[in-house]
């Protein structure tokens, strides 16, 4: 097919094929959208442990004198409170508060840092922040030097302390990562995920990234281990309430309505966009991000409008399906933040059929903390 | 893959069996493979007509929604309601259980300008 031939594969697409992938593009990317089906795939992850390659994902290193100035200046969380091997979620905001991507930073020292960012977003990402680099300080996108495997579910540690040279990743906190020697060279891998589940995130060279997926498939087969495709990784993220780039967070929506408040902080002095976050933090945003579930049968889609009882148009949904845990039609919807309150009873036009839903606290899921 | 020999079939992959004055429709199997698995079905109201072509039925994944259009034309007379608590008979079984409607009211003569299995088939293998 035509369409296909400037789509990008990862080192995986082989061990895709070979396993029953269905392949879709997403992103620019030829990636498996499911392997056993999108239900069975997310109970997997809930229940025991799934296998995501995410080598999609771009990667941004910032190194040198001025990296913490520059970094600090591009996004809204406080970089000051990051501590040398921890992950911080933060997000490069716009002057006017919205969203160019949100990510993750890994730190290594006080003037390296490696930042993972969306596959859609990576060439824009390292575009804004060279934008940005007066004092030139090194940017290297190095997007195409690594593969990236998801290892996520209540197994998922159990099952990398199997693998030769992997198994400290036990003692890692959450939103700890390190280097480790492994059998498949240097991994960076870090306690972090987009499930709602435990889980870790590796990184690893291309050459040796399918040796360790197969590692992890083999290895992890007497713990159940299932190939996921991005069917789950989406239904599993939502039932999280873990937003989205392109559905809850646009450079359309600022931080504040995106619901992402807790990683806004205006008190760490002068970022892109601090202003307008600030006074919306205090007083209030113009839209807010609210959980729904439908009271009809019915799913709602990104788009579908929200309205209140009245007929009176407030917003739209941002993410909408249904879901194999929480096993009901739900979805996340940017709203006139007058109405916000966990129960308000509202109208969704679906397909031209206005179906009843009411507003629900977020997360839908929430895992059982082990003790 | 073996389609039923006596079933008609469409180029949108809908499938139609003639019993009688009475039609039975559904999607083929390459249609809900092309799907992945269903967690809604939005069934069409007894009694409601339509016209060849016309979207009568919605299939919804966990990724989105697809029109089912009516193979033929005619009024539905029942719909399979199975579908509204188990979506996934259509995966597990598309020419049977998981039928969506009959309808009445029918033209043999449309039915029959449908494609055989055969023609299907080789439309199937076209796409390959």
């Amino acid at each position: 097919m035509d369409s296909n031939q400037d789509l990008k594969r990862t080192p995986l697409f082989e061990s895709h094929v070979a396993l029953g992938a269905k392949m879709v593009p997403f992103a620019g990317w030829e990636m498996p959208v499911q392997y056993a089906g999108v239900i069975a795939e997310h109970r997997a992850v809930r229940s025991s442990v799934g296998l995501f390659d995410v080598s999609h994902m771009g990667e941004i290193l910032i190194e040198g004198e001025g990296a913490f100035e520059l970094l600090d200046l591009l996004t809204c969380n406080d970089l000051r409170k990051l501590q040398v091997g921890r992950a911080q979620y933060s997000a490069f905001t716009t002057p006017s508060g919205g969203i160019v991507d949100d990510i993750i930073i890994y730190k290594y020292s006080d003037t390296k840092y490696f930042i993972c960012v969306n596959a859609s977003n990576s060439d824009r990402d390292y575009a804004w922040i060279q934008e940005h680099n007066q004092r030139q300080v090194e940017v290297k996108n190095l997007s195409s030097e690594y593969a990236q495997i998801a290892v996520q579910g209540p197994k998922a540690i159990e099952l990398l302390t199997l693998l030769p040279g992997l198994a400290s990743v036990a003692e890692l906190r959450p939103f700890s990562f390190c280097d480790l020697s492994s059998d498949w060279g240097t991994v960076t891998i870090a306690r972090t995920g987009y499930t709602g589940e435990d889980g870790a995130e590796i990184f690893v060279t291309p050459k040796q990234a399918s040796d360790l997926w197969r590692a992890l498939l083999e290895i992890g087969s007497q713990l159940g281990v299932q190939p996921i495709g991005l069917g789950a990784r989406d239904t599993l993220r939502l039932e999280a309430c873990l937003p989205l780039h392109g559905h809850e967070l646009s450079e359309q929506i600022t931080a504040i309505e995106s619901g992402l408040s807790w990683i806004v902080k205006p008190q760490k002095g002068d970022f892109l966009g601090r202003t307008i976050l600030e006074q919306q933090q205090k007083q209030g945003a113009p839209r807010n991000l609210i959980g729904l579930f439908l009271d009809q049968p019915g799913i709602a889609r990104q788009d579908d409008k929200v309205l209140t009882t009245e007929d009176k148009e407030i917003g739209y949904i941002t993410s909408g399906t249904r879901t194999p845990t929480v096993d009901k039609a739900l979805g996340l919807a940017l709203l006139d933040s007058s109405v916000s309150t966990v129960g308000t009873p509202l109208h969704v036009n679906v397909r031209g059929k206005s179906i009843a839903a009411h507003i629900v606290d977020r997360p839908f899921y929430r895992r059982a903390k082990s003790v | 893959m073996s389609l039923p020999n006596n079933y008609k079939y469409t180029k949108d992959h809908e499938w139609v069996l003639l019993e009688g004055d009475t039609a039975t429709v559904g999607i083929t199997e390459f249609a809900q493979s092309e799907l992945g698995e269903l967690v809604f079905v939005d069934l069409p109201s007894v009694g409601k007509s339509f016209k060849q072509g016309e979207t009568f039925c919605v299939v919804e994944s966990t990724k989105a929604a697809s029109d089912v259009y009516a193979p033929i034309s005619g009024a539905i007379q029942s719909a399979n309601q199975s579908l509204a608590s188990q979506p996934t008979l259509i995966n597990s079984s598309p020419y049977t259980e998981g039928w969506i409607a009959k309808l009445t009211g029918i033209s043999a003569d449309e039915v029959n300008k449908l494609m055989s299995a055969l023609e299907y088939e080789e439309l199937l293998a076209s796409k390959k």
